[in-house]
């Protein structure tokens, strides 16, 4: 029997083996308070300032800049509410891209959100922040790189208009934390350790120095008073050794794993009435998204499990809601239909061939078997 | 020329309008009748990859409806 094959690891990734090794070893190490003041306590406080810096260094941050939260949604909320608590007087409009992390999304509709819209790309245009920007606001968000399309946001230009208009800029780093650098310009950085092959239950919430940031809940002592209650410190060590792992591996990875995409991309553009999604060059290195005409999601990710890859999809019936993907729906593409691949370190180049070779068939009988093919 | 989609999930209202649209003459229009939400981006969508002319949505009786005309 074939093993099976994840392909959704913009969902989450199976837990990189140094981090794994090193998850384990925290938990004889690292297991003390590091507030307190005896020797396993100055241990585990030796240990956390280790994986702070080290966090801080790859991200391009000072460590007592960056703060470690639950996950990833939890630094999102923060890391936004603190920014529009500390600008209250000023407004509390909150401008950011129509195809944000629905965390953030969430988060923003506390607050008077305004959606810049995208192109067919999925891509934001400055202009339109720099429009939307002529009214006063409490904060600008943009997501890195959308995790569903994979297309890449011109993050350093967005960075420019705000920083003219001084309004702060979240920047929604999850899909790029890990595989390559981290774009400059921000005034509050989120990530989530899960998407580079950490444990979950780690998010990263940094936040420039200088920027006026009030924290939005009851302050403690832990983490600058940016994130309330102990952090998960065996987990917070490994998910530092993992992203020092995807880091090192990130430029061999994104070489690896490009032409991959390139191809499903070609297979699939390939296939009568499928359309693939998203920027074909200035995107992420490990993912794809494509829509298939007269299919339904939900029946394309369950004969893809059959045949043993794991697919995510962003049609409506594929989410609990039963709402489709706002990113595709942003973008003007089919949302039926819809499968997205995420290829990750474990994926090999047989995985792929694997696939291409089952997509024409899954797509052809499906749509024989729905009585559409020759529509 | 109408179609009755309400009550059924995408992507059946745009394979009916499909299977209708290939029955009529260049220039009809076809109305989709259609509660499900996707409905309103996948029909716009349905017509830009098949070159046809999404000439609007409105309602009818408090559902949303969608007119396509067939050029080709």
């Amino acid at each position: 029997m074939t093993a099976r094959v994840s392909f959704d690891s913009a969902s989450g990734l199976p837990l990189h083996p140094a981090a794994r090794q090193a998850l384990l070893a925290a938990y004889d190490d690292g297991w003390a308070d590091p507030g307190r003041l005896y020797a396993s306590a100055r241990r585990a406080r030796q240990l956390l300032d280790g994986a702070r810096a080290s966090v801080a260094a790859a991200l391009g941050a000072r460590p007592d800049e960056v703060s470690f939260t639950a996950n990833g949604s939890t630094a999102l909320y923060a890391g936004l509410d603190g920014l529009v608590a500390a600008r209250a007087r000023t407004g509390r409009r909150v401008v950011h891209s129509a195809v944000e992390h629905s965390a953030l999304l969430h988060a923003a509709a506390a607050h008077e959100p305004v959606a810049v819209p995208v192109d067919r790309l999925g891509r934001v245009d400055p202009e339109a922040y720099a429009a939307a920007l002529t009214e006063p606001a409490g904060a600008a968000c943009l997501i890195a790189a959308s995790h569903e399309v994979g297309t890449r946001q011109p993050v350093a230009a967005v960075a420019e208009v705000c920083r003219a208009r001084g309004v702060p800029l979240l920047v929604d780093a999850a899909q790029v934390a890990g595989r390559g650098p981290v774009p400059e310009g921000w005034s509050v950085l989120a990530a989530s350790a899960r998407k580079w092959g950490g444990p979950p239950g780690v998010g990263v919430l940094a936040v420039r120095t200088g920027t006026r940031w009030h924290a939005p809940r009851p302050e403690d002592e832990h983490e600058q008073g940016r994130a309330p209650g102990s952090v998960a410190l065996p987990a917070v060590l490994a998910a530092a050794v993992a992203l020092e792992a995807a880091r090192a591996e990130a430029a061999t990875e994104d070489a690896r794993l490009r032409p991959l995409v390139d191809r499903i991309r070609a297979t699939a553009a390939a296939l009568p009435d499928v359309e693939v999604a998203g920027d074909a060059v200035d995107r992420l290195p490990h993912l794809v998204t494509f829509s298939c005409l007269y299919l339904d999601g939900e029946q394309l990710v369950r004969a893809f499990d059959e045949a043993g890859f794991e697919v995510s999809s962003g049609s409506s019936c594929t989410s609990s809601t039963l709402e489709p993907s706002h990113v595709l729906v942003a973008m003007g593409v089919l949302t039926h239909g819809n499968v997205r691949v995420s290829l990750s370190r474990t994926t090999s180049e047989e995985d792929v061939e694997r696939f291409l070779a089952l997509l024409p068939e899954v797509v052809g009988r499906l749509r024989r078997e729905a009585g559409v093919d020759a529509v | 020329m109408r179609i009755d989609c309400r009550g059924v999930l995408c992507p059946v209202p745009v394979i009916e309008l499909a299977k209708r649209m290939a029955t009529v003459p260049v220039g009809t229009v076809v109305e989709v009748l259609a509660d499900d939400t996707a409905a309103a981006h996948d029909i716009p969508a349905w017509c830009r990859m098949r070159g046809q002319r999404f000439e609007g949505a409105g309602e009818a009786d408090g559902v949303p409806l969608y007119r396509v005309r067939r050029v080709r």
